[in-house]
C-alpha cells in the first residue's frame, strides 16, 4: 500500500479517532510502504484545523486544504463557509503539523481580471506551499453551473482568450516560483507531487471505499470499475450487509484505452504508447499524432507521447481526436 | 337525369387518411372504428353519387395565416361531419410538420353534408389549400377540381400578396368567388376598410362579403348558405364516357398509391377497370371513397363528385397529376386539358450525413416524390459530400419541408448544400448548358455569356416600411417596375434575379417590414448578366458544396461576407484556419479562424473518469456529424447559413 487518500466532501469533519481506526485496519490488511503517503482533504475552518494535531498523530502525513480563494467576497460567491483569515490560520497550523501541505485555489472566477488573479497567486505562493492545485473554473456541460450559465446567471466569466491568458500566466508564475505544473492543474516542488493522484493519471489500480467512491481494480487479469452507494446511509447498510459496492463492471479494452488516454496525457510523463496500443488493440492514429507534432501541441520522447504547454491547454480536443471508438 | 342511389357503402371501416405512417394509421383505425358507423346510422341519405344540383365544390384560398384551415374546421364542425369531441384546431393539417409550424402544406379535401335553408340536402366538397407562395401549385391544381372559391381575407390585415395571386388563379379557373372577411372577433378588425381594399386592389365586388370569425364561429351559417346560393353546381353527364381528373396522388404505407379524383363525366364504380389516358396504364379499381375527413368507402362516384381511388398502383409514374382517368373499354376519346406542370426553381443537393445511408435516402426521396408532384430529383455526386441527390423545389420553404420530412419520417440525417437556380451557360461553340449546380461550372474561358432567371415580384407593404423594402430590392439587384398605393399600403412590383430571392429574401423582407410585407412572384424569363462562380477554400482546400454563382460587381462583398460568416460557423480547431473566397484562381476575400487556445477539463481524478470520458465521447460523436474537409470539420448548418446575407 503506497497511499491512502481521505477525500471528497469534508473528511476533516471526521473524528481523528475514526481515521486512526481506519488506518490501523488498512495496515492489518495490506502492508504499508515506508514512504506511504496518507492525505486528508481538509476545510480551512477553525473547527477542522483544531483537529490537525490529532490527525497528525493518527498517521495523516499530508493535507490538502480547500482554500479556493484569497478574497472574501469571492468565497461567499463560491458558497464557501470560511473566511480568508480563517484559511490562513488553518494553513499555518497545517504547515506546523504536517510534513506536506497543499492547498487549492479556483481562478477565472466571475469578474476576475488577469491582474487580480496575478496578485492573488503571488500572495498564495508567498505562503511557501510545496504543492498547489490551481483549478480554472470551467463550466462543464450537464452541471448546475451550466444550467445557471444557460439561464444567463453567470455573467462576468472570462472569455476564451482571457481564460487562456490566465492559464498561461499561471504556468509562467508557478514555473518561476519553482512549482512547475506536473499535471494540468497541479503544481509541486520537484518530489512533492501527490503520489496518490499520480496513480489516477498513471491509470493504476485504486480501491474506492466509502459512500460514492469509485475504484479501478485488476483481478485475474481483467480490469474492473467499482462504485459504491452515494448516500452514506445506503453505503453503511451495504457495507454491513455485503461488499459495500453498488456496481462492479469490467472495462473493455477500448474503454480502458480511452480512460488511459484521457488520464495519461494530463501529466508530464505523457502517454506510454505501447501500453496504450496494448489496451486499444490498435495503433494510435499516426496522422493525428503527426499533426499534433506539426502544430506544436505534442512531442515524442521515445515511445511516450507528451503534450507541450499549448497542447495541454487543448487536452480535450486532443483526446477527442485520438480517442478510440467502439 | 337519373338519380342513382348507391348502397351507402360503409362496408369498410374508415381508414385515417394520413399517409406514410403505418403505426398511426392502425391506431387511428381502432380509435375511430365506432363513430363513423354511428354516422352512417344517423345519415341514411349518404350515397356514393349525388344529384349535380345538390353539389357544391369549392376551394378555400387566402394569404398565409388568414384562417383557411380554421374556417374549414368550423365548416366541418357545424355540419357535424366530425363530432365535437374529435375536433382539434386545424384538423386537416395532419402532418407533424404542418402542426408544428402551424401552416398548411398539402391541400386537403373534405366532403360534408349540409341541410340548407332551402330545405335541401347538399354535398359540399371543400378543399383547404396552403397559403404560402411555395405551395401555390397545390392551390392551382385544387382549383381545377372545383367551380368556386371562398376568398378569405383577414380583416385585421387586409389584402396581401397571396390574396392577389390566388384571386388571379381563381379567375383563371373561371371560379365564382365569395369573399369572406375573417377574424372579425379581433379588435383590430376593420371590415369596411378591407372590403374597400378588395374592391380597389382586386377589383371584385365585396359588398356582400361574408363576415366571419372562424375562431368563434360567427358567420359560419351565412358562409354555408353563401356556398349553396352563390357558388355554382358542377356540370357533367352520368351517361357520358368516364372522365375523371387526377388531381393528386400520394403514397400511403397502408394502402399504397392513393389517387384523388374529380369526376367530370360518367360514373366510376368499384371493381371497374380504368385507364390513365396519358400513360395508358390499366388497373382494376380496388376501392373508392370520400374524405370525411377519414377515408370512407363508397360504391361509386358520379359527375361533380370528388373522392379517392386505390387500384394497387405500383408505379407512381403512372399517376401523373392532371391526367384523365377513363374506363378501359368505351372510354373517353379526348382527355381533359390537364395542368400546367410546376417548374422547380430552387435546387440544392441533399446528402446523407452518414454516407452508408445513401440507399435509404433514395428510397425516402422516391416516396416523398410520390406525395409531391412539384418536387424533382436526380442523383448527384460531390467530391466533398459523396453520393446524394440534386433536388428541385418550388421555393425555400418547400425545400425545408422536404428536408425535414426526410429526416423525421425516414430518420436520415441530411446535409443540405447551398440552394441555387438554373443558369443558362452559352458556350463559345454555340452550345447552351443548363447549370443546376455551381460546382459543375464549365471552364470560364470557354463561356461566351451566362443568363440567369428573373422574376416579377409583387410586394404589398405598409407605407412606413416602404423605404426599407425598396432598399432591400435594390440591394438584390432589383429593377423597379411599378409602385402604387391602396390606402396606406404600397404595392411595389420589382424585376429581380431569382438567385437573389431564393435564399433568404423572404426572411429579410419579413424582418425589414416587421412582418407586415407580403410577397409573391412569378418567373419571367432569362437575362444575361455578368455572373461568375465564387469558390470557397477552407484551410486551402476547395469546398465544392460552398460554391455559388454571384454577380461580378457584388462578388467581393459577398466573398467577404461569406468568409466572415464561415469564421463564425466553423468551430475553432487546434490550428489556425485560413478561409478564402476566390474567383478562378484569384482570392477576393480572406479571413483567418484563429486556433483554439483552451479546451481542457481542470479537474480529473479517479472518481471522475467514467463521466468525463462519456462527455468526450459525446463530443467525438458530435464531430462525426460534421463534414471533414482535409483537417477541418465543418458543421452541416454552415452550408446554408454561410449564404445568408444580413441585408
Ligand atoms: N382571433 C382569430 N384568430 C383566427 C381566426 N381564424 C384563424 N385564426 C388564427 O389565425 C392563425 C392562422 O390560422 P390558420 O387557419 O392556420 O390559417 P391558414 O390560412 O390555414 O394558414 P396557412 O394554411 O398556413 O396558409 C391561427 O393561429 C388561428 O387560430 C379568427 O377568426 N379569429
Ligand atoms: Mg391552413
Amino acid at each position: 500500500m503506497r497511499s491512502v487518500f481521505f477525500g471528497g466532501g469534508t473528511p476533516s469533519l471526521m473524528k481523528p479517532s475514526v481515521v486512526d481506526r481506519i488506518l490501523n485496519r488498512i495496515q492489518q490488511l495490506w502492508p504499508l510502504t515506508n514512504d506511504v503517503e496518507i492525505t486528508l482533504e481538509a476545510n480551512p475552518t477553525s473547527i477542522d484545523s483544531a483537529k490537525f494535531a490529532e490527525f497528525s498523530s493518527a498517521g495523516i502525513n499530508r493535507v490538502s486544504i480547500g482554500i479556493q480563494s484569497l478574497n472574501d467576497a469571492d468565497l461567499r460567491r463560491l458558497g464557501r463557509l470560511h473566511s480568508v483569515q480563517e484559511a490562513m490560520t488553518a494553513l499555518e497550523i497545517a504547515q506546523k503539523q504536517f510534513a506536506r501541505v497543499s492547498f487549492d485555489l479556483i481562478y477565472a472566477r466571475q469578474d476576475q481580471s488577469l491582474s487580480s488573479w496575478e496578485t492573488e497567486l503571488v500572495q498564495a505562493l508567498s505562503f511557501a506551499p510545496d504543492h498547489l492545485s490551481l483549478y480554472q473554473l470551467t463550466i462543464e456541460p450537464d452541471t448546475a453551473f451550466a444550467l445557471r450559465q444557460a439561464a444567463g446567471k453567470l455573467a462576468g466569466l472570462p472569455n476564451h482568450d482571457l481564460s487562456a491568458d490566465m492559464y498561461q500566466l499561471t504556468q509562467y508564475i508557478c514555473d518561476a516560483a519553482g512549482l512547475p505544473a506536473y499535471e494540468i492543474s497541479n503544481h509541486a516542488k520537484p518530489g512533492q507531487e501527490s503520489r496518490h493522484n499520480l496513480i489516477y493519471w498513471h491509470y493504476g489500480d485504486y480501491l474506492g471505499i466509502g459512500p460514492g467512491a469509485h475504484g479501478r481494480v485488476t483481478l485475474d487479469g481483467a480490469r474492473y470499475a467499482t462504485e459504491t452507494p452515494l448516500s452514506p446511509a445506503d453505503w453503511l447498510h451495504s457495507a454491513l450487509e455485503g461488499s459495500g459496492e453498488s456496481k462492479r463492471y469490467s472495462l473493455s479494452p477500448v474503454d480502458q484505452a480511452g480512460e488511459y488516454l484521457m488520464m495519461g496525457l494530463r501529466i508530464n510523463e505523457g502517454l506510454n504508447i505501447d501500453r496504450y496500443e496494448g489496451m486499444a488493440q490498435k495503433k494510435l492514429d499516426q496522422l493525428s499524432v503527426d499533426n499534433l507534432i506539426k502544430d506544436g501541441l505534442a512531442f515524442l520522447s521515445g515511445r511516450r507521447l507528451i503534450l507541450t504547454k499549448p497542447g495541454r491547454m487543448v487536452l480535450n480536443s486532443i483526446v477527442v481526436a485520438l480517442m478510440p471508438i467502439h | 337525369m337519373t338519380f342513382c342511389c348507391a348502397s351507402g357503402g360503409f362496408d369498410d371501416a374508415p381508414i385515417k387518411r394520413h399517409p406514410s405512417i403505418a403505426v398511426n394509421i392502425l391506431c387511428d383505425k381502432v380509435l375511430s372504428l365506432s363513430h363513423p358507423i354511428d354516422q352512417c346510422a344517423k345519415r341514411p341519405h349518404i350515397r356514393g353519387m349525388t344529384d349535380l344540383s345538390r353539389i357544391r365544390n369549392f376551394s378555400i384560398v387566402a394569404h398565409i395565416d388568414h384562417g383557411k384551415s380554421t374556417l374549414a374546421d368550423r365548416l366541418i364542425q357545424s355540419t357535424n361531419t366530425v363530432a365535437d369531441r374529435d375536433m382539434k384546431e386545424q384538423l386537416l393539417d395532419s402532418m407533424d410538420i404542418e402542426r408544428e409550424r402551424g401552416i398548411t402544406i398539402k391541400a386537403n379535401t373534405v366532403r360534408i353534408d349540409y341541410h340548407a335553408a332551402d330545405g335541401h340536402d347538399y354535398v359540399l366538397n371543400l378543399i383547404d389549400t396552403p397559403g404560402h407562395v411555395d405551395f401555390a401549385y397545390e392551390v392551382s391544381r385544387s382549383m381545377r377540381a372545383v367551380e368556386g372559391s371562398l376568398l378569405i381575407v383577414d380583416s385585421t390585415q387586409g389584402v396581401e400578396a397571396q390574396t392577389l395571386a390566388n384571386v388571379y388563379q381563381a379567375i383563371d379557373a373561371d371560379h365564382d368567388i365569395v369573399p369572406v372577411l375573417n377574424k372579425i372577433d379581433l379588435p383590430a378588425s376593420d371590415c369596411v376598410r378591407v372590403a374597400e381594399q378588395i374592391e380597389d386592389v382586386i377589383g371584385i365586388d365585396a359588398s356582400d362579403a361574408v363576415m366571419v370569425s372562424a375562431k368563434t364561429g360567427i358567420g359560419i351559417d351565412e358562409t354555408l348558405e353563401a356556398i349553396v346560393t352563390r357558388l355554382p353546381a358542377p356540370d357533367g353527364s352520368v351517361d357520358a364516357p368516364l372522365k375523371a381528373m387526377l388531381v393528386d396522388s400520394w403514397y400511403d404505407a397502408y394502402l399504397g398509391v392513393v389517387v384523388l379524383v374529380r369526376i367530370m363525366d360518367g360514373v366510376l364504380k368499384k371493381g371497374q377497370r380504368i385507364r390513365m389516358m396519358a400513360t395508358n396504364a390499366v388497373y382494376p379499381v380496388d376501392r373508392i371513397g370520400v374524405f370525411r375527413p377519414e377515408m370512407t368507402s363508397v360504391e361509386s362516384l358520379g359527375p361533380g363528385e370528388i373522392g379517392f381511388i386505390t387500384a394497387s398502383i405500383k408505379q407512381v409514374r403512372d399517376t401523373k397529376v392532371g391526367d384523365t382517368i377513363t374506363h378501359e373499354k368505351k372510354g373517353a376519346e379526348t382527355p381533359l386539358p390537364g395542368f400546367q406542370p410546376s417548374v422547380p426553381v430552387v435546387f440544392c443537393g441533399l446528402f446523407p450525413v452518414d454516407s452508408s445511408e445513401f440507399e435509404d435516402l433514395r428510397d425516402a426521396i422516391e416516396k416523398l416524390a410520390l406525395n409531391d408532384a412539384s418536387f424533382s430529383y436526380e442523383m448527384e455526386t460531390s467530391a466533398a459530400l459523396g453520393f446524394g441527390f440534386r433536388c428541385g423545389f418550388l421555393g425555400l420553404l418547400h425545400l425545408e419541408v422536404i428536408r425535414d420530412r426526410t429526416e423525421r419520417e425516414y430518420g436520415i440525417e441530411l446535409i443540405t448544400t447551398a440552394p441555387s437556380v438554373i443558369y443558362h451557360i452559352f458556350m463559345k461553340d454555340g452550345e447552351m448548358i443548363e447549370l443546376h449546380n455551381p460546382a459543375d461550372m464549365p471552364d470560364p474561358s470557354k463561356i461566351d455569356h451566362i443568363q440567369e432567371p428573373r422574376i416579377k415580384a409583387t410586394i404589398l407593404v405598409p407605407d412606413e416600411f416602404l423605404g426599407d423594402v425598396l432598399k432591400l430590392c435594390q440591394d438584390r439587384r432589383g429593377l423597379q417596375e411599378d409602385l402604387t398605393y391602396a390606402g396606406s399600403r404600397a404595392m411595389v412590383v420589382y424585376d429581380l434575379p431569382l438567385n437573389e430571392v431564393v435564399f433568404d429574401f423572404y426572411d429579410r423582407l419579413k424582418s425589414v417590414s416587421k412582418g407586415y410585407a407580403s410577397f409573391d412572384y412569378q418567373m419571367t424569363g432569362y437575362r444575361e448578366d455578368n455572373l461568375v462562380k465564387m469558390s470557397v477554400l477552407v484551410n486551402d482546400e476547395p469546398v465544392d458544396a460552398l460554391s455559388t454563382m454571384v454577380h461580378r460587381d457584388r462578388a467581393d462583398m459577398r466573398g467577404r461576407a461569406m468568409c466572415e460568416k464561415l469564421k463564425d460557423l466553423i468551430p475553432r480547431h487546434m490550428f489556425k484556419i485560413p478561409i478564402q473566397a476566390a474567383i478562378g484562381g484569384k482570392v477576393i476575400a480572406r479571413e483567418t479562424l484563429s486556433a483554439l487556445r483552451k479546451d481542457v477539463t481542470a479537474k480529473c481524478y479517479g472518481g471522475d473518469a467514467s463521466r468525463k470520458k462519456k462527455l468526450l465521447e459525446k463530443q467525438k460523436a458530435g464531430k462525426k456529424k460534421m463534414r471533414q474537409f482535409g483537417r477541418v470539420d465543418i458543421p452541416q448548418e454552415a452550408f446554408i447559413s454561410a449564404l445568408k446575407m444580413d441585408n
